[in-house]
């Protein structure tokens, strides 16, 4: 079989350390993260400065959505529009604050250094720099919050255009394409998550226009509005969802993230497309053909929320298998032994 | 800024004359220096700090919150070394390692230099990087000293000394690419007017080196870099080297020994390694072979290594020439091996393990730099001139107990270079530390890491003890010849008047 697959697909001479490959591929992650933590915190606030009456005021579901509530309870206590931005962005504690986040990334690009190019770091340590310097005197950023999360984004997309334009595009960038769609794409999933906890004061709120203006908050903090509108048009959950979830073309979108990350994957492996050589392929590939063949109708009667979930879970579970394949510490024996087992 | 009221004082300064005029190889930087704009060299110097914190060439502050970080400090006023002198340094380090390299080759295998009652028999064989697991061992090419790092100092004589061999992993070459990277950025006009002798092929030279000692089988060798990790205070130079190199940086936990040979673990299984340049000392290499406890190194790598089917630079055992009491003896190695007169001197040194030399040390412990044999970094380590009464006799007690393990000398007026300090130029301490690579032949690099010692007066350059760094030129011929044109100042005059 394998020699039917070497005459398809172009194996690379040398491959790439495990522990590298798992390194570029957190680094990636970390920061498309502390990007969406930006993303998370840009939509509450929109959503609430459209709220004339104030009495929307809530910050909870936000922590409660990164799955970190219990932590901030603690420390915290109350759920402030301070507490809860100072918590997501600038607590070290908190290792999924947007602080933790680009150090945790720049930790993981010191020990492939020599792997990324120079240019990378270069914008990697700028960006490290620009938070740590915030978060030593956060007065500016909390007091400005719109201006310092536009800046966090900005310094990501400058940080993806120089890799995408200064990286050889061979395995190394295939691993961190590959962490950055995954985590893009669970991240969406709990943008759109976002709104389900965001308590409407009223049933009769439902398609009423403060409705609408909360979903368009949905969209912008994807950067998703305007391109919304140029396919859909007018702005109903149904669309939202369905955009924001199943569409193959907008680059945040959950299946055109998904998507992304299985053709890295599949570079990576060498397998051929539409069959799998390993857990990760597998549940990959399962997870885009049912997102090709959803129906928005279908998953909002079904209940958006449930859906939701169960698609993180299985993400986690594609995670997994990646680290399973790629990155586990493994010796020459085990290989050995693993290769005669499946012979027999 | 002016060096209108700088002073040599009692010292040798590299930039300047005793009687204040800009040295011939100074001219054309001391003129561009002082046509600056009030201010420039600041600004410059702040751009230049900025430039080495975004690329991330910093140190960790231990003690200090996660994330303090600093620059390893760098001074813009560099050291120039003009081409006659270089000249001679570099014969005079080729001799040296030449005959070191004989040296350490000699006490594994047949110890003539012992047997002919050169040095005596027991400094070698008492010395805790004398490797009994080598004996006997011929490695790739018959090189053991593949990178060196010597450190010279210059007194106030005038004359260069050795002070130190660096046989094992000397660290610091990344200082002088990066530095001279920014200097190119922030004196291009002098780069343009000098013929200063270029440093950025010293990875390319590396790698080559790494390739020559791969056994002759393999046609295209994988060659890495085996770092013991990002917590390694030189950890930036072991992925800097790697990257410009272009080969893998790794890590003990990513090789592992499978049927006589190293391999390394890659997302698509084991792969051969033919080259290791370690920078990971002798005792953290293997556990089954050195150190028991290392979780550092790969087990069962000096068994591979015996059997030829791996290659490592430095060789282990190879710091049996490094330690601080054979040093003492390197000018009659060289005699002994190569019949010629040393020509970079030592400085005199006085080894306790001699009854004479020990009664000179004890009498005189307050004017002599007493050192530990095995030991660097500025440590274990006695200034006398700079020490209290009472730690001059607590190390007087410590030498009389172990007298192997101590050499001293004299305290030397190292020479000073003009350092930007608060504004205007004072003289600094430095000392020099060239890069030599041993592989198909002997290649100095030409220029090396200039260290200085920022703190008024003290003369320990070391980066862990307030040091910083300076870029070196090495000049390639005269400097260009004085433009007839230029006018200065007459407060200037009396510095720059000796032109041509």
């Amino acid at each position: 079989m394998s020699a039917v697959w070497s005459s398809l697909v172009e194996e690379p001479d040398a491959h790439m350390l495990s522990r590298v490959a798992e390194s570029i591929y957190w680094l990636s992650r970390y920061v498309e993260r502390a990007e969406n933590v930006a993303r998370f915190i840009d939509v509450n606030l929109q959503l609430m400065l459209d709220d004339p009456s104030g009495e929307g005021q809530q910050w909870l579901p936000l922590v409660n959505t990164t799955g970190d509530h219990q932590a901030f309870e603690k420390r915290y206590g109350k759920a402030t529009q301070q507490n809860v931005i100072h918590f997501l962005t600038f607590d070290a504690e908190n290792p999924n604050s947007i602080l933790s986040c680009v150090r945790a990334a720049r930790e993981n690009a010191r020990t492939v250094r020599e792997i990324i190019s120079s240019e990378m770091w270069l914008q990697l340590n700028k960006f490290y720099l620009m938070v740590n310097g915030a978060a030593e005197d956060n007065s500016r950023a909390l007091g400005h919050p719109h201006e310092f999360f536009t800046e966090v984004r900005n310094a990501n997309h400058l940080f993806n255009g120089i890799t995408a334009a200064t990286m050889t595009h061979g395995e190394p960038w295939h691993f961190f394409h590959m962490g950055r769609m995954l985590e893009r794409a669970d991240k969406t999933s709990r943008i759109l998550d976002v709104k389900y906890f965001i308590l409407l004061r009223s049933a009769q709120d439902v398609g009423t226009p403060f409705d609408d203006i909360q979903w368009a908050a949905v969209l912008r903090s994807a950067s998703a509005f305007e391109m919304y509108r140029k396919k859909h048009g007018r702005i109903s959950p149904r669309g939202v969802v369905e955009f924001l979830l199943l569409d193959r073309e907008f680059p945040r979108a959950i299946h055109f993230s998904l998507l992304a990350a299985r053709d890295s994957l599949h570079k990576i492996s060498g397998t051929p497309q539409g069959t799998f050589r390993h857990p990760a392929e597998k549940l990959l590939g399962q997870l885009c053909s049912d997102l090709s063949y959803a129906s928005v109708d279908e998953i909002v009667n079904a209940g958006l929320h449930e859906y939701l979930d169960d698609l993180q879970t299985r993400m986690n579970q594609v995670s997994g298998g990646i680290f399973e394949t790629f990155f586990a510490f493994k010796t020459p024996n085990t290989v050995k032994n693993s290769t005669q087992e499946q012979r027999q | 800024m002016r060096f209108l009221d700088y002073n040599v004082d009692e010292f040798f300064d590299e930039m300047f004359g005793e009687d204040g005029q800009p040295r011939a190889s100074a001219r054309t930087l001391v003129r561009n220096i002082e046509c600056l704009p009030e201010n420039e060299l600041l600004n410059r110097q702040k751009a230049a700090e900025r430039a080495l914190l975004q690329m991330g060439i910093t140190f960790n502050v231990y003690g200090e919150s996660a994330g303090t970080e600093k620059i390893f400090p760098f001074d813009l006023v560099p050291r120039i070394v003009p081409a006659a002198e270089w000249s001679r340094v570099e014969k005079g380090l080729k001799q040296r390692i030449h005959a070191l390299n004989l040296f350490i080759n000699d006490l594994y295998h047949d110890q003539k230099i012992l047997k002919d009652g050169v040095l005596p028999k027991e400094i070698v064989l008492s010395s805790k990087v004398y490797r009994k697991e080598c004996i006997g061992f011929n490695p790739p090419r018959g090189i053991w000293c593949h990178v060196t790092g010597t450190d010279l100092v210059r007194h106030r004589d005038g004359q260069i000394y050795v002070l130190e061999d660096n046989l094992r992993c000397p660290s610091g070459v990344s200082y002088v690419l990066e530095n001279r990277a920014v200097m190119k950025s922030m004196f291009p006009q002098v780069f343009a007017q000098s013929k200063i002798r270029p440093v950025a092929n010293y990875p390319s030279k590396l790698r080559d080196m790494l390739e020559f000692l791969a056994p002759d089988s393999i046609t295209t060798p994988r060659c890495v870099l085996l770092t013991p990790g990002i917590y390694n205070s030189a950890y930036f130079e072991h992925s800097f080297l790697a990257q410009q190199m272009g080969i893998e940086l790794v890590e003990g936990r990513d090789l592992v020994v499978d049927d006589g040979y190293v391999c390394m673990r890659t997302t698509k299984g084991f792969e051969r390694v033919d080259v290791i340049y370690r920078r990971l000392d002798d005792d953290f290499l293997d556990p089954k072979c050195f150190r028991p406890d290392s979780m550092l190194g790969v087990p069962g790598l000096m068994e591979v290594y015996k059997k030829g089917n791996v290659a490592l630079a430095n060789a282990p055992g190879g710091g049996v020439a490094d330690d601080k009491v054979v040093y003492a003896y390197v000018p009659r190695i060289v005699k002994y091996y190569l019949g010629e007169d040393i020509i970079l001197p030592n400085v005199p040194t006085y080894i306790c393990s001699e009854p004479d030399d020990l009664q000179y040390v004890l009498e005189h412990l307050p004017e002599l730099v007493v050192k530990a044999a095995n030991e660097s970094g500025g440590y274990g380590m006695l200034v006398g001139p700079h020490a209290t009464k009472e730690r001059c006799a607590e190390f007087a007690e410590k030498v009389k107990a172990d007298p192997r393990n101590y050499i001293a000398q004299p305290t030397l007026a190292l020479s000073r270079v003009p350092t930007v300090v608060d504004g205007h130029f004072e003289g600094r301490h430095v000392d020099l530390r060239p890069y030599i690579l041993y592989g198909k032949d002997i290649f100095v690099l030409p220029g090396g890491l200039t260290r200085v010692a920022l703190k008024k007066g003290s003369l320990v350059v070391n980066s862990s003890q307030g040091g910083g760094s300076k870029d070196t030129w090495v000049l390639a011929d005269a400097p260009v010849t004085e433009q007839d044109d230029f006018h200065h100042s007459p407060a200037t005059n009396a510095l720059t008047g000796a032109a041509a």
